[in-house]
């Protein structure tokens, strides 16, 4: 802030018909609400996510036991994630159907890495209202489209996770991920 | 209050007479809630539910207080050591019971607080500043009651904390990053725990300020009655104390014995078996339900299934619940109508108890599973909640006729016993 030079003392008004106390009012004012502004803006940021907690927020999982068919149940950001390898036969039921007919429409290819169509890394939430839904583990209900199954209010997914009855609006979301090696992805 | 009959304060104890002269504190509780606060002769029970409201969050208070001394707020040991506090703690059972059961006990008189004061109008002129600050308190109330449900990290603290917090992902754009915010982290976790005993705390006594500010309204125009007729003159009120203070006494007797009953024989009649269970981020309880004072809430929350303009049924659902309760802030301006009691009023009368049942279904289908035939139910009766508002009652106030009022209070009060002998019958005090 730059000094004010003023030779009135009086707090009466200048040649420019500013009150020198009407100045310091305003300036005093303004420079204390950008301290509140300064004050205020920790107090709100403390409530995001801690340096431990962001430490955690990408998850190394390792391919190499998922045998095709199967799948694993891992977590991301503490959250529910599946690791599907899928069968020849899986990967060709997913690419029979018309994107077009879909709640929400997506291909196989969009929802995987190219040329590693077999690896279908999807969240295990779903999107109807957050429950886990069944089919990575041994053996739990696929659903009528075989692959994935709510049991909290009957959403059906298939072997794309891709929604396709029940009342879940979108897809199982496929969080960010890049292959690492030929056997380990890094996901978020 | 200030009707010119109220009595002043005058204390002759010398120890009363030297505090009051210090800090007018004695004066405050007499006119507030003492001999110097004059009360329409002709309040009914429905009277009583405001102060036993007052009693309900001392219970919390005090139990809760006791809660956290026993409490561990760390998603390690959150539900160990409620179970401690259970099972080991001298009187730990009591207190928990008290608390989870008060908490059912503080909505179940709350509700009653407003149905009164929307069949009676009590949020008519000149009182609408106590009906904003009495919604204020039971949003308020909201907050921390789904807080404390988190706070026993069982699976439906997890699983509710999860869905609540989900709404708010719905807001396009800013909502995830508020979502994230308000978790401390991606999924209900150890931050949110801590946040959420925090504020579990804090807002109880924030609360009582509001009450305090509530009462205060209050006391500037006085007490609405059934007769929806304002005070005329000294003869239609009586001191607070003693003939309101035994009133409310007797229903805070009959109060307690309701709240024993269920405390003591079935503490946990109004809880989820779930909840037992440790908060478990991997497996999802088959029914996530919140508690039952929020059913009817849910019930709109859930009852949007298909997009509308481009917006998606998630949001639209949030917006409609969030919707559902600050609409309930126009409604001193909903329903122009000066007559303010029910009773007087025939055509708002029969929609008013068809409002009351639509809400009952709400909250019947909030606890039901979201599957059909419940979610087109929730549409209907949802719809119906708001038309009740926005269309049913601004046009009653408009069309209806209402039944003559009585002169004033006493008049009714002489009519309902029989008594209209001129001698009785004061003369309103112009």
């Amino acid at each position: 802030m730059a000094i004010v030079e003023h030779t009135d003392s009086t707090g009466l008004s200048g040649d420019d018909g500013v009150r020198r106390r009407d100045f310091i009012n305003i300036a005093a004012v303004s420079f204390a609400g950008v301290g509140a502004v300064a004050v205020v803006l920790p107090l709100i940021d403390q409530m995001n996510p801690s340096a431990d907690v962001l430490a955690l927020a990408s998850t190394e999982v390792d391919l190499s036991a998922i045998q095709p068919g199967q799948a694993i149940k891992t977590t991301f950001r503490s959250q529910p994630l599946f690791v599907r390898q899928l069968t020849e036969k899986e990967i060709a039921e997913a690419d029979k159907v018309d994107p077009s007919t879909l709640r929400d429409p997506q291909t196989l290819e969009e929802r995987t890495v190219d040329g590693k169509k077999q690896w279908l890394v999807t969240m295990g939430v779903c999107t109807h209202l957050g429950c886990v839904p069944l089919g990575a583990g041994e053996g739990e209900n696929r659903g009528e489209y075989g692959g994935y199954f709510c049991p909290c209010h009957g959403s059906s997914y298939d072997t794309a996770a891709r929604i396709r009855k029940g009342p879940a609006p979108k897809n199982l979301e496929v969080p960010k991920f890049a292959f690492t090696s030929d056997t380990a992805i890094l996901v978020g | 209050m200030s009707f010119p009959w109220a009595e002043q304060y005058t204390p002759k104890n010398p120890v009363m007479v030297w505090i009051d002269e210090k800090l007018p504190l004695p004066r405050l509780a007499y006119n507030a809630v003492g001999a110097g606060y004059p009360v329409p002769r002709n309040l009914n029970y429905f009277w009583n539910f405001g102060v036993l409201a007052g009693l309900a969050l001392v219970i919390q208070i005090v139990t809760g207080v006791i809660m956290a001394m026993h409490y561990g707020a760390n998603d390690l040991v959150a539900f160990s050591t409620v179970e401690q506090t259970m099972r080991d703690v001298n009187a730990g059972w009591l207190m928990r019971y008290a608390h989870a059961n008060g908490a059912s006990f503080f909505f179940i008189v709350v509700y009653l607080h407003i149905f009164r004061g929307l069949y009676f109008g009590s949020y008519k002129a000149p009182r609408e500043m106590v009906w904003l600050l009495g919604l204020v308190i039971f949003l308020l109330m909201m907050a921390t009651a789904f807080m404390g449900y988190v706070l026993p990290w069982g699976q439906m603290s997890y699983w509710g904390a999860k869905v609540i917090t989900g709404l708010f992902g719905a807001i396009p754009v800013v909502g995830e990053p508020i979502q994230t915010w308000l978790l401390g982290g991606f999924a209900p976790g150890n931050a949110s725990l801590n946040r959420f005993f925090s504020l579990h705390f804090l807002l109880p006594f924030v609360i009582a300020g509001v009450i305090i500010l509530h009462i205060w309204a209050l006391h500037i125009p006085g007490s609405s009655n059934p007769t929806g007729v304002e005070v005329k003159g000294p003869q239609d009120t009586v001191p607070f104390h003693p003939y309101y203070t035994a009133k409310d006494g007797f229903g805070a007797g009959v109060f307690l014995i309701a709240f024993c009953a269920l405390l003591f024989f079935a503490p946990n009649f109004l809880g989820h078996p779930d909840n037992y269970i440790e908060a478990n981020p991997l497996s999802t309880p088959a029914h996530i339900v919140p508690e039952w004072y929020f059913w009817p809430f849910y019930a709109i929350l859930r009852a949007f299934t298909v997009d509308f303009f481009f917006v998606p049924a998630k949001l639209l659902g949030v917006l409609a619940m969030f919707a559902s309760i600050l609409l309930l802030f126009f409604l001193p301006w909903l329903d122009t109508s000066p007559v303010r009691s029910g009773k007087y009023r025939p055509t708002f009368n029969k929609f008013f108890w068809i409002l009351c049942l639509d809400v009952l279904i709400l909250g019947w289908l909030g606890g039901a599973p979201a599957e059909e035939p419940y979610v087109m139910m929730s549409q209907l009766a949802g719809a119906y909640y708001f038309a009740h508002f926005l269309i049913i009652l601004p046009l009653i106030s408009r069309f209806e006729k209402p039944l003559p009022l009585p002169g004033s209070i006493t008049e009714a009060v002489l009519a309902k016993y029989g008594k209209t002998d001129g001698e009785t019958v004061a003369v309103p005090a112009e």
